[in-house]
């Protein structure tokens, strides 16, 4: 049976160049960084050439305004909690959007929980933030806006750079959760115009357990987890070596491989989201028609329910994901596409795919063949299928 | 997915799926908002359910359950069958992922509601207390 691999936004499979640079890690060179021996040295040596790899791909100049997580949920954390702890005395409000990552939008819950004001500026249809409410939410008491580069559910890229503009006019600080948008598309922190940036490993073919936040040099951030000297005294813990390497090594090829990326994602999702609509009735893409990552694809397919869908899929050998309530362990239906306004009934039926750099033609049009008998068979079971042809 | 092999099965190939155009009962279950509704029709001889089928929109568990609780219906009397409980489909199916378990709860309602509807078309004081609606357990 034909395999295909349309989940890139849960994980990517790592690039056999970053494996074999990490194994060194796992092995001989399993030095601690902190250590002053050649062990240490040599393992020292590895982190900040990542550091600076890492650096290299967002355009940052000072590698040491890297900052080494464990995952792009760490990064987030770090910057919400350590920016609103660290600012303060300046006031406790935060501004961020409805569509967040849960690791932003639950940090956020938690800030509120601890006495700080939290607003969430809404998003249009297509899940975009207007700068202008952003504009509006900043008070005399706001330290920091986070909105995410790109939404990771409906691929919708947001407007950053303009953000930017305002946040600097006014003083306040911008972190953006950029996970979804590193090593896929160009990601340039000066052009982007950030303060603090989130990425993760697993997001472009590096391994999990790595991630890294970038934070401009003067930002007054408190540290994330106290117990030693490690990133500047801010993210305590003796290092992921192996998986810090792979970070850097897959950040390094990312450089040089991402505009054809994109270039070569671009045209396969638009010929799966055009096969979808013409192949299926009562599809709906998700998110902006312009405005989205290369390789995404959100649909709503009404009458039936998402996870019922990708165990069909699965049946038939293709990895997806859905946004329906019973595909979330909290049952909620996504909170991003209800943020856009989207119908709960029709919003149990979202499907994600998500295409990377290994998808052909092939895979498209297998998917395309498969997905329709699924959906009819799921609708012949369904009472709402039944009730609308009675209409 | 921590699906059980018989839930997989049920699911691949779900029983009893369709609508009984004359039947005695029929029962309708659930909320959109939250995910489910099941649609269960019954046929009813001298006491006796004798036919089941159902239509269901939901997830894996959900239509696992339809299938798993339309089998065991049929052949039972009217009183047996309101014995059945959400954890008899449940165990039935060889269990169901914890989070999963509020879709048995969904089969037990619409079977509940089907025996209601047969009461009521014959004019007869109905033995079955309807939950209102159907919520979502929390995780």
């Amino acid at each position: 049976m034909r395999k295909v691999y349309f989940d890139h936004a849960a994980t990517t499979h790592p690039d056999q160049r970053v494996v074999e640079a990490m194994l060194p890690y796992l092995e001989e060179a399993f030095g601690n960084p902190s250590s002053l021996h050649d062990y240490g040295s040599a393992a020292k040596e590895a982190l900040e050439k990542a550091r600076a790899q890492v650096a290299s791909l967002i355009n940052v100049t000072r590698p040491e305004e890297i900052y080494f997580t464990s995952s792009g949920a760490e990064a987030d954390n770090f910057a919400l909690k350590g920016i609103a702890l660290g600012n303060q005395q300046k006031g406790r409000h935060i501004v961020t959007s409805r569509i967040e990552h849960h690791a932003v939008m639950h940090s956020a819950q938690t800030l509120e929980k601890w006495g700080f004001q939290v607003t969430y500026v809404p998003v249009d249809k297509y899940g975009t933030v207007d700068p202008a409410d952003v504009a509006r939410a900043i008070t005399p008491q706001t330290t920091l806006v986070s909105i995410m580069h790109a939404n990771n559910e409906v691929g919708t890229i947001q407007p950053i750079a303009e953000i930017a503009r305002i946040t600097r006019e006014r003083g306040v600080l911008l972190h953006t959760d950029a996970v979804a948008t590193v090593g896929t598309i160009p990601v340039d922190v000066k052009e982007l115009g950030v303060d603090l940036l989130s990425l993760s490993s697993h997001a472009f073919y590096g391994p999990k357990g790595a991630g890294a936040l970038y934070v401009r040099k003067g930002v007054r951030i408190v540290p994330f987890i106290d117990g030693g000297v490690q990133e500047g005294g801010r993210r305590a813990g003796t290092e992921n070596v192996p998986a810090i390497v792979g970070l850097g090594v897959a950040a390094e090829i990312a450089k040089a491989e991402v505009p054809s990326r994109a270039a070569r994602l671009t045209p396969l999702r638009d010929r799966l989201a055009r096969g979808l609509l013409e192949r299926i009735d009562r599809v709906y893409l998700n998110g902006h028609p312009t405005q989205r990552l290369p390789g995404h694809v959100n649909v709503c397919v009404e009458y039936i329910e998402g996870e019922s869908i990708l165990l069909f899929l699965n049946m038939q050998g293709v990895a997806a994901s859905s946004g329906s309530a019973c595909t979330s362990r909290a049952l909620k239906a996504s909170h991003v596409l209800t943020a856009m306004g989207v119908d709960p009934a029709l919003a149990q039926g979202s499907l994600l795919f998500s295409l990377g750099r290994d998808n052909t033609e092939e895979d498209v049009d297998y998917v395309l063949e498969v997905l329709p008998p699924i959906v009819e068979r799921l609708r012949q079971m369904s009472p709402l299928y039944t009730a609308r042809k009675d209409n | 997915m921590q699906y059980s092999t018989k839930v997989m099965e049920h699911f691949a190939n779900p029983h009893n799926v369709g609508e009984i155009p004359d039947a005695d009962g029929v029962g309708y279950m659930g909320n959109p908002v939250c995910g489910d509704i099941m649609q269960l029709y019954i046929k009813v001889q001298d006491g006796v359910i004798t036919d089941a089928k159902f239509k269901t929109f939901g997830c894996g568990a959900a239509i696992a359950t339809s299938s798993m609780v339309t089998d065991m219906v049929k052949g039972k009397t009217i009183d047996e069958a309101l014995k059945i409980s959400n954890r008899t489909v449940a165990e039935a199916l060889d269990g169901l992922p914890p989070v999963k378990m509020h879709c048995s709860v969904l089969a037990e309602e619409a079977l509940a509601s089907a025996i209601d509807d047969y009461f009521k078309k014959k004019g007869l004081p109905s033995p079955v207390k309807l939950k209102v609606g159907h919520e979502h357990e929390a995780d």
